[in-house]
C-alpha cells in the first residue's frame, strides 16, 4: 500500500509539510507527491539505503549510561522537512536580530553594564547568574563578539507562529548532523534535487572557517586555527572532528596545547612547537584553563584565560559568553532587542513565567500539570518537567525544586509542537519537531539555510533530543517563486 | 601536524598490518595442515609464540588446549587477545576515529566497514577462509587507498612507518618461531613436524624426532613460511634452487626487492624518515640495524644461532620504534 495523504492527519498541531485538510502545502506538493508515487518496497528500500549511508560514514553520537558510553548510529528519518523560503527569509532576519542584541548585551556585561544602570535588566538575576565569569570583565574580544557560534532553538505552534525556544550560546551542536543529513538525502532521494530549487547546506564550514580566521590577533599572516574537543568521549566529538576535517584545521585536546611564558599558545607536533592563534572551544568554559577555573579540569589548557586575556589568541565561543544562555536571561531578550537595537523582536519568545517573580510563582505552583518547567542552566533537555505528561510525584518534586530555588526556574505553556509526517514502521505518521538554525557571528552575520530539523521519534512525545530517542530529518528551504 | 595525530596514525596503520598478517598466518597454517600426515600434526600452537601471546594465552588456564577451535578463536575473535584480529581492527578503528582528519573519509568508511563486518561475522570452521580472505583484501584496499589517496606529507609518512615497521616485527617472528623448528638446534638434528609440545613447557624444549634428508613435510613448511607472506611465488621467480631453510631464510632476510621482507621494511622506513623533521636520531638506528641485517652470513645463521640473530634484529625493531616514539610523539 503506498502512502494516501488523506489519511494522515496531526489533529491540534500544525503540520509542517501539509495542511487541515491534508493538502500538500505549496512547497511541500513536489516532495508529496513524490513520495505517494513510491510503493512501499521503494519507500522501505530508501530507508535500508539511508540507514546503510549512516552506518557506512560513521555518523554516530554518544550516550552516557552508567555502564559506560555507547556510539549509536545517528537516527534518521528520511522524509526532510519542508520550509518555503520567503518564510525562511523572514526566520533568518529574526535570528541576526536576535543574535546582534545578545552579543552587545554580553559585551556590556562585561563592560559597563549600561542595561543594569538604566534599569532593564535586574542586577539580581545577573548577581545569581552561574554563567556570568568575573574573569572575563574588561575583556574587549575582536569586532566586539562573545558568542560567534549561535544555536536557537525554534519551535512553530498550533496557530503556525514560530518562536524561539531557546539560545544556545555556549558550545551549540547539531550542525554536523544538518550537514550529513543532506549527504544522505542526497543518496537516497538524488531525483528529487534536479526538479526543485532547494537551497544548498554546505557552505557552512567555509563560512564557519573564514569567520574563525577573522578573529585572529595576527591579522595578516596565515592564522592557524584549530578546534578543541574534550576527546572522543564527548557525546559530540563526531561533530568535533567531523568540522577539523571539513575545514581542514587540527582538531587538538587540551594535552595537545601549552602556554609559553610570552603568553601564546602552542601545539606540539612533529616539528616542534607551533602557534595557534584562533581556538574553536567545544570545552565548557569552566574545564578550559585549570588555572583559572576548575584546578582538576584534566581537559584543558593551563594559562589559556591568561594567553585570552593578554589578546594572544582568540577563543570562540568567548569564555563568558554563557551568561546571555540562561533561561531567565532568555525571558528578558525582548526588552535586550529593544535596549540595544530600539527595533521589535521579529522572532517572538514563548511566554515565560519567571519563577524568581512571586505573582508568577504563585500561577506555576498552582498550574503545573499544564506547564513545562525548566532549569535555567540545563541543556539536553535534562531537568525539565514536563506538566501534562508528569505523574504527581514528579510534579510535587518539582513544586519542592522550584520552592527551593526559584532563581533557577522558568515554566512556559506547553506547546503544540508542529509536526512532520516521519517514516514509522513503514507508516506516514506526524512526529513533533523543532529546528536549530545556527547564527555565526563576525564582521558580519550569517545564518544557515535551514537547520538541523529534530523529530521526537516516540509517538506523542515532545522530547526531540538525541539523548532522549529523538532523531533528525533534513531540513529544505524551498524556493517556490519563478517555478 | 600533531605529535598525537602522528602517533594515532602510526599505530592505526600498524594494528591493520596487525590484522592483516594475523589473518594470513592461520590461512596458512590451517592448509598446511591439511597437507601434513595427521599423526605427525605440528599442530596450532606455533602459532601462539609467533604473535607472542602464550603468557596470555595460558593465563586464565595453564591446561588450555592448544588446539585448532581455541587458537583460532584467540587469534580471531578474543577481545582480551589485544592483537586479535578483531582486537586490531578495534584498535585500528578507535585511533582512527580520534584522528579521523589526517586520512581521506574513505579510509575511515573502509576501517570501521571492516571492523562492524569482522564484528558481526565472526567465522565458524567453514566460513573460516572465506572470512579471513574478505579480512586480508580489505586491508589491503584499506592499504590502496592510503596509498592512492593521501598527500605524500607527514601523515602518509607516519601510516608507511607504521606499515612497514609492524610488518618487519611480524616476518621476524614468523621467521623466529617457524626457523627453531626446522633448523638444527644446538648440535642436534632439526625436528621434522613434531608432536605438540606439553603446552605448560616452551616449545624449544619439544624433543626432536627422526628426520630424513629429504623430508618432504619440512619442504611443505618451508613452503608454508613463505606462503604467509605471499612470497611463494617471488621466490620462485627470484631462486632458482629448491625451497630449502638457507635460501628462504636469506630472500625474507635479505632480498631488498620482496615486499614483505625485512630488508625492504627497513629501506621503506628509511625513505620515511629522510622526508620528515629531526629524524637523524632514528635514521642512525636504522642504518646500524641495516648493516647488521646485510652483513649477517645467513647459510652460517641457519645452522647456528638464527634465534639469536633474530632476537638481535628484533631489539633493533624495537629501538627503531622507541626512537621514531621519542623524536615525534612524547616530546
Amino acid at each position: 500500500m503506498t502512502i494516501d495523504w488523506k489519511q494522515y492527519a496531526s489533529p491540534g498541531c500544525y503540520d509542517e509539510l501539509l495542511d487541515d485538510r491534508s493538502q500538500p502545502r505549496a512547497a511541500s506538493r513536489t516532495l508529496c507527491e513524490y513520495l505517494a508515487s513510491l510503493s512501499d518496497g521503494d519507500l522501505r528500500e530508501r530507508k535500508t539505503a539511508a540507514e546503510l549511508a549512516i552506518m557506512v560514514m560513521g555518523i554516530t553520537f554518544t550516550v552516557y549510561t552508567e555502564g559506560g558510553s555507547i556510539d549509536r548510529a545517528w537516527p534518521f528519518d528520511i522524509v526532510p522537512r519542508i520550509i518555503p523560503k520567503h518564510e525562511w527569509d523572514r526566520t533568518d532576519a529574526g535570528l541576526k536580530q536576535r543574535v546582534q542584541a545578545l552579543n552587545l548585551f554580553i559585551d556590556d556585561l562585561y563592560h559597563d553594564q549600561k542595561i543594569l544602570k538604566d534599569g532593564v535588566f535586574p542586577a539580581e538575576v545577573l548577581a545569581q547568574s552561574v554563567n556570568f565569569r568575573p574573569q572575563c570583565v574588561g575583556v574587549s574580544p575582536q569586532h566586539g563578539i562573545w558568542a560567534h557560534i549561535c544555536g536557537s532553538d525554534l519551535v512553530r505552534d498550533k496557530d503556525g507562529t514560530i518562536y524561539v525556544l531557546e539560545d544556545n550560546l555556549r558550545v551549540p551542536s547539531g550542525v554536523s548532523y544538518m550537514l550529513e543529513n543532506r549527504v544522505v538525502t542526497k543518496r537516497v532521494f538524488p531525483e528529487l534535487f534536479e526538479y526543485q530549487r532547494i537551497q544548498p547546506v554546505d557552505d557552512y564550514t567555509l563560512r564557519l572557517y573564514d569567520m574563525l580566521v577573522s578573529l585572529s590577533p595576527r591579522p595578516g599572516d596565515a592564522a592557524t586555527v584549530v578546534v578543541l574537543t574534550p576527546g572522543i568521549y564527548n557525546s559530540a566529538y563526531f561533530e568535533h572532528s567531523y568540522l577539523a576535517q571539513q575545514m581542514g584545521v587540527e582538531l587538538v585536546e587540551g594535552s595537545d596545547l601549552e602556554v609559553g611564558d610570552d603568553d601564546c599558545v602552542y601545539m606540539r607536533t612533529i616539528e616542534g612547537l607551533e602557534r595557534v592563534d584562533v581556538i574553536y572551544r567545544r570545552i565548557d568554559d569552566l574545564f578550559l584553563d585549570p588555572e583559572a577555573f576548575r584546578p582538576d579540569s584534566s581537559l584543558g589548557v593551563k594559562g589559556l584565560m591568561r594567553a585570552w586575556r593578554a589578546g594572544k589568541v582568540a577563543l570562540a565561543n568567548a569564555p563568558g559568553a554563557g551568561v546571555a544562555d540562561d533561561k531567565v536571561v532568555y525571558a528578558f531578550v525582548p526588552e535586550i532587542i529593544k535596549y540595544y537595537l530600539d527595533q521589535d523582536p521579529l522572532i517572538p519568545n514563548v511566554p515565560s513565567y519567571l519563577c524568581m517573580r512571586d505573582k508568577d510563582r504563585e500561577y506555576v505552583l498552582a498550574n503545573l500539570d499544564k506547564l513545562v518547567v525548566k532549569p535555567a542552566n540545563e541543556s539536553g533537555g535534562y531537568g525539565m518537567l514536563v506538566g501534562p505528561h508528569a505523574t504527581p510525584a514528579e510534579r510535587k518534586r518539582f513544586a519542592e525544586l522550584i520552592q527551593k530555588d526559584p532563581r533557577n526556574y522558568i515554566a512556559q505553556p506547553t506547546l503544540s509542537l508542529s509536526t512532520s509526517p516521519t517514516l514509522c514502521e513503514g507508516q506516514m505518521e506526524p512526529r513533533h519537531v523543532d529546528l536549530r538554525p545556527f547564527i555565526l557571528s563576525g564582521p558580519s552575520t550569517y545564518v544557515t539555510t535551514g537547520g538541523l530539523t529534530r523529530v521526537a521519534l516516540r509517538k506523542g512525545s515532545l522530547v526531540v533530543n538525541s539523548s532522549q530517542g529523538g532523531g533528525s530529518k533534513d531540513t529544505w528551504i524551498v524556493d517556490t517563486e519563478g517555478f | 601536524m600533531l605529535s598525537r595525530v602522528a602517533q594515532n596514525i602510526y599505530w592505526m596503520a600498524r594494528y591493520v598490518e596487525r590484522a592483516e598478517d594475523t589473518a594470513r598466518l592461520i590461512n596458512v597454517n590451517s592448509n598446511l595442515l591439511l597437507d601434513l600426515p595427521r599423526n605427525t600434526t605440528f599442530g596450532w600452537l606455533p602459532l601462539i609464540f609467533i604473535v607472542g601471546a602464550e603468557d596470555l594465552f595460558f593465563e586464565k588456564d595453564p591446561k588450555r588446549l592448544a588446539d585448532e577451535n581455541n587458537v583460532v578463536k584467540f587469534l580471531i575473535s578474543d577481545r582480551d587477545h589485544p592483537s586479535s584480529i578483531l582486537s586490531s581492527l578495534a584498535a585500528a578503528r578507535e585511533n582512527l576515529r580520534t584522528t579521523r582528519d589526517a586520512v581521506p573519509q574513505e579510509a575511515w568508511e573502509q576501517i570501521n566497514g571492516l571492523y562492524i563486518y569482522a564484528r558481526d561475522h565472526l567465522p565458524t570452521r567453514r566460513g573460516r577462509y572465506e572470512f579471513l580472505r574478505q579480512v586480508i583484501r580489505n586491508t589491503q584496499q584499506i592499504s590502496g587507498l592510503l596509498d592512492g589517496a593521501m598527500s605524500r606529507t607527514a601523515a602518509y609518512e607516519f601510516v608507511h612507518m607504521g606499515r612497514y615497521l609492524e610488518r618487519a616485527d611480524m616476518t621476524t617472528r614468523i621467521l623466529d618461531v617457524r626457523s627453531a623448528n626446522l633448523l638444527p638446534r644446538s648440535g642436534q638434528p632439526a625436528g621434522s613436524p613434531q608432536e605438540p609440545a606439553d603446552q605448560s613447557q616452551s616449545q624449544s624444549q619439544s624433543a626432536p624426532s627422526d628426520r630424513t634428508e629429504q623430508d618432504p613435510f619440512e619442504n611443505i613448511q618451508w613452503m608454508s613460511v613463505l606462503k604467509s607472506l605471499t612470497a611463494y611465488q617471488m621466490y620462485r621467480q627470484q631462486v632458482r634452487s629448491r625451497v630449502g631453510g638457507p635460501d628462504v631464510l636469506k630472500f625474507l632476510l635479505q632480498n631488498d626487492s620482496f615486499p614483505r621482507g625485512i630488508s625492504f621494511c627497513l629501506k621503506q622506513l628509511d625513505c620515511s624518515l629522510r622526508t620528515l623533521p629531526r629524524s637523524d636520531a632514528a635514521l642512525a638506528t636504522s642504518a646500524a640495524l641495516q648493516q647488521q641485517l646485510n652483513t649477517a652470513a645467513v647459510p652460517d645463521l641457519a645452522r647456528e644461532g638464527m634465534h639469536e640473530f633474530i632476537d638481535q634484529l628484533q631489539i633493533g625493531l624495537g629501538q627503531l620504534h622507541a626512537s621514531i616514539a621519542k623524536t615525534y610523539f612524547e616530546h
